[in-house]
């Protein structure tokens, strides 16, 4: 199925979790965020929360700014 | 000086850094220390992978308390969004609320700006939000539970220094949270006028980051807020037309 992480379209398993989904990205996972098509994915309910199709997957960190 | 409480938290120090514009984070990292800060803006934004090293890791050494902001919000609903995801991301309910009308003059949105207020307070958020000088909305936001509210002296980054002390006396003379005064500060004499007007902190990033030495600029802002807060609590003279002799006129 095909989902947009960050804003890229990226071709992924059935069943695919928001913790594979981050996994993807970055091994770590202290100030990183989620949020799945508009909604914030707590920390707790990454490995639990599969994606679908289409869905619209943020993941975000702190960078300078301010 | 005498410690700035914000939501019940203290700071003994009353210049409130951002964290923009440094060209590395061994530059940022020297201008923080220099400052004394212990309170410090980051954004939100997209995890880039190829990043090497992190503004967290930069204020976790320093022990510096982190504000997320929502930079880059043009709407009340993604302001919202960006503090829940800085909530889950980092930790902390704090937020800067920042929510801008258009990208040429960054100014502060007010009507997205108290509807994402008065949505984030319901949500159990400090909200510290950055708003134009108008007094009437500074008062609104205080009634709608913002920790404090953060007029800006000019827009962000253009170092004009405050455009309209009238109006930041008169927010601070209504306030019964604290006010920051935060954009616009160009030098060090900028964040002294702040502090001699009655805030009760000042914020900006711009002014030290792009100084051509950002840690000497951010020891003569820590000065200057310093000096200013002093001199707001000695109480200054007033203002005279004419000469007034301070040696006896007669011989």
């Amino acid at each position: 199925m095909m989902v947009q992480i960050n804003g890229a379209t990226h071709e992924v398993a059935d069943g695919t979790t928001v913790a594979q989904a981050v996994r993807a990205l970055t091994a770590t996972t202290t100030g990183v965020a989620v949020a799945v098509n508009d909604e914030v994915v707590t920390r707790g309910a990454w490995e639990t929360t599969a994606l679908r199709e289409r869905d619209r997957v943020e993941v975000l960190t702190a960078v300078q700014g301010g | 000086m005498d410690d700035l409480i914000i939501a019940g938290e203290k700071f003994s120090s009353r210049l409130i850094m951002g964290t923009g514009g440094a060209p590395s984070l061994e530059v940022l990292d020297q201008a923080l220390a220099a400052s004394g800060t212990e309170l410090t803006t980051v954004a939100m934004r997209r995890l880039d992978p190829r990043s090497r090293g992190s503004v967290l890791d930069v204020l976790r050494e320093r022990d510096i308390k982190v504000l997320p902001n929502t930079a880059g919000c043009f709407t009340a609903g993604d302001a919202v969004l960006t503090a829940r995801l800085a909530r889950e991301a980092l930790g902390t309910n704090w937020v800067k609320l920042e929510v801008i009308a258009d990208e040429r003059t960054l100014l502060p949105d007010p009507i997205e700006t108290f509807d994402a207020a008065e949505r984030l307070v319901a949500d159990g958020f400090v909200v510290l939000p950055y708003i134009g000088d108008d007094p009437a909305l500074a008062r609104r936001l205080e009634q709608a539970g913002c920790a404090a509210v953060m007029p800006l002296g000019a827009p962000i980054g253009s170092g004009l220094g405050i455009r309209n002390p009238h109006n930041i006396e008169l927010i601070v003379e209504a306030a019964s949270v604290p006010v920051i005064l935060d954009a616009g500060i160009g030098t060090a004499s900028d964040a002294a006028l702040a502090m001699e007007l009655g805030c009760d902190a000042v914020l900006l990033a711009t002014a030290v980051t792009r100084a051509q030495r950002p840690d000497v600029m951010a020891s003569a802002m820590k000065a200057a807020v310093t000096a200013g807060r002093l001199a707001r609590q000695a109480g200054r003279i007033p203002r005279r037309r004419y000469a007034e002799a301070s040696s006896p006129m007669t011989p």
